[in-house]
């Protein structure tokens, strides 16, 4: 098993690299550069010479060789280098934001969990009746509904339920508050946008586990267990869904990972300052510098995630043993 | 000699007795209500992008400074929105637009993946490993990061946000094609059209691609809905479609949330367009699924 995980650890570096190379190539092609927008962003009359000094100053005229040396040497030296446009470290950029988009990755996490499982239970187990359908129905709505519209929906029906019962409007604070500081203020700004990608999230895992269920509902030793007499609760209960949620578990994790970058529309509409917007921000800014850590730090955790799920599933299946 | 009647139901099915489409129609209905109701809106979507001059009642991209934020009435069915649109005749033309992206970017993506996938497969050895490593890297950025990329280097507009779109379709599907064109390379004929002396070309396009349709298939129909919703979502961040073009995401981008007190109408419609849409597509495409897919049958 360790030198399974060992070998995997090694297959990572390629994967890395690889990625590396990628958003280094595509950032290279992208027509214009930080000190351009910075200048235009001015609205003064733009000196060829002060462009040339920046350019200079962030090192863009180094060849791309060394560019990409000192791209990759950060990661070995544990110096990241500074943002191009705020000029602050790449560190400290991620880390006031990394918190946040972190606790708002577990918090939908949890909603899909609630909803998705036993969700996907019952209508496996109603399979093919009105509560299959509308279980199934629900569950593609979520995948269809664009979680930006249901967070637009979500703002809407707090405003006018908040005037209706309260006479004035109220909106989820904008300024992030750690849950350790301020649990109750943290939780009503996050929870909303929880809900809208939970939704969505939980539908894909709804799907995940009702097929999986029916598939294992078809084995043997289920059909032992009822010819025993089981009660049909703890055949579920104890012998399915123990089977049933490894593919679950794979999905789960995987939309995490994602989760973790992936917020780039959801973070608009509730005007969140998460790694998604910051990502926005750092490829409309031309910030090269800061766009390729953040990149890496998305593929990096898919890829650390996918390693992770795959260990769990041996530990969780003893059928299951990598050499 | 006739099937031995084993008492239950032997696996065997009849072939259906009626050809026509509306024998078809029917049929699915009965057997895949949700499929059937999917296909529907399909249908709608297609009437609505195809004749929308025809039905639209206003122009869509004429400014009223006369009606602006209109409630929902006889003379505006859905209302108008901040600049006096009509956003009836938005959201019918958005279906236009909607359209034109999803296929041609679904299209694109997947048959690009379809043949990667199947060379990958039929060379295999180094080059099917060193294939996978390169899937790797780009399945390891999430689909709107990829995207987001795509748009910073091209600039916004139609033609780049299919591009967009289409450009991490490409591993998913050739990921899926792959595994399922590696099972057809094991079989005999594979190495009777190599032993016939046709060009890995021929083999790959004409021989092998035509027998992974069914995985092709599925992942073209969920490409239509992602590629559907993917387009909203870079329209909502500006980085899409341009105004005044009537695309969904943008009419909910064009200020819908600080109207959306006072006028819902211009948040609540758009946003319904979309995800009826891509409920159709893929209610649809599961339907499809089920009846392409054996092993999935009677799920």
């Amino acid at each position: 098993m360790y030198k399974y995980i060992v070998k995997r650890l090694l297959l990572m570096v390629p994967t890395l690299l690889g990625a590396a190379v990628l958003v280094f190539a595509l950032l290279r092609m992208v027509p214009g550069d930080v000190c351009e927008v910075r200048m235009a962003g001015t609205g003064l009359y733009v000196d060829q010479e002060a462009i040339d000094t920046c350019r200079e100053n962030l090192g863009m005229n180094d060849p791309y060789y060394l560019q990409f040396f000192d791209f990759i040497a950060g990661y070995v030296t544990f110096d990241l280098g500074e943002s191009m446009w705020t000029g602050k470290p790449v560190t400290y950029e991620i880390g006031i934001r990394f918190e946040l988009s972190l606790q708002l990755a577990i918090m939908a996490t949890l909603v899909a969990v609630a909803v998705a499982i036993p969700l996907g239970v019952i209508s496996a187990i109603k399979q093919n009746t009105w509560i299959d359908y509308f279980v199934r129905a629900f569950s593609i709505a979520g995948i269809a509904m664009p979680s930006f519209w249901l967070g637009i929906l979500i703002i809407l029906g707090l405003l006018i339920t908040t005037q209706a019962w309260f006479g004035q409007p109220w909106m989820p604070p904008i300024e992030y508050v750690s849950v350790f500081e301020d649990p109750l203020a943290n939780m009503s700004q996050l929870i909303w946008p929880a809900v809208a990608t939970g939704y969505r999230y939980s539908a894909v895992a709804t799907r995940m586990t009702r097929s999986a269920l029916l598939e294992v509902l078809r084995e043997d030793y289920v059909r032992t267990a009822r010819a025993k007499g089981l009660l049909e609760r703890v055949i579920i209960n104890r012998h399915a869904l123990k089977n049933a949620l490894l593919p679950v578990v794979t999905i789960i994790a995987l939309e995490f990972a994602f989760l973790m970058g992936g917020l780039v529309v959801t973070e608009q509409v509730f005007n969140l300052n998460g790694l998604g917007k910051l990502f926005v921000e750092a490829v409309l800014n031309h910030d090269f510098t800061l766009t390729q850590h953040l990149v890496m730090l998305v593929v990096a955790i898919f890829v650390l995630t996918n390693l992770v799920v795959d260990v769990l599933y041996a530990w969780l299946d003893p059928r299951i043993r990598y050499s | 000699m006739a099937t031995p009647d084993i008492g239950y139901d032997s696996g065997i099915e009849e072939l259906p007795k009626s050809k026509t489409w509306l024998g078809a129609a029917l049929e699915m209905m009965r057997k895949q209500p949700l499929g059937a109701a999917g296909g529907f809106v399909v249908l709608v979507m297609i009437f609505m992008a195809v004749f929308a001059e025809l039905i639209a009642p206003y122009d869509p991209e004429a400014n009223s400074f006369e009606f602006m934020l209109v409630g929902p009435s006889t003379d505006f069915l859905l209302g108008t929105d901040q600049f006096g649109r009509d956003l009836l005749s938005r959201i019918i033309y958005g279906a236009r637009t909607a359209l034109y992206v999803g296929f041609v970017s679904a299209f694109f993506g997947a048959t690009a993946g379809l043949v990667l996938g199947v060379a990958s497969a039929y060379f295999g050895g180094r080059i099917d490993l060193l294939f996978q490593r390169v899937l790797d890297v780009f399945m390891a950025f999430p689909l709107i990061i990829m995207a987001l990329a795509v748009v910073a280097i091209l600039g916004t507009g139609t033609q780049n946000v299919i591009i967009a779109i289409t450009v991490p379709f490409i591993p998913q599907c050739a990921r899926v094609v792959r595994s399922s064109a590696l099972a057809i390379r094991e079989i005999p004929y594979v190495d009777a059209a190599r032993a016939c002396g046709f060009s890995h070309t021929r083999i790959i396009l004409r021989h092998m691609a035509p027998n992974v349709m069914a995985p092709y298939l599925i992942m073209l129909t969920s490409f239509v809905g992602q590629a559907i919703l993917l387009e909203a979502s870079l329209s909502y961040l500006g980085l899409g479609v341009q105004e005044p073009t009537a695309a969904w995401g943008l009419m909910l981008q064009g200020g819908a949330e600080e109207y959306a007190e006072s006028a819902p109408w211009v948040a609540v419609f758009p946003g319904l367009a979309i995800t009826l849409a891509v409920f159709g597509f893929n209610l649809f495409g599961d339907a499809l699924r089920d009846m392409l897919d054996p092993k999935l049958r009677s799920r």
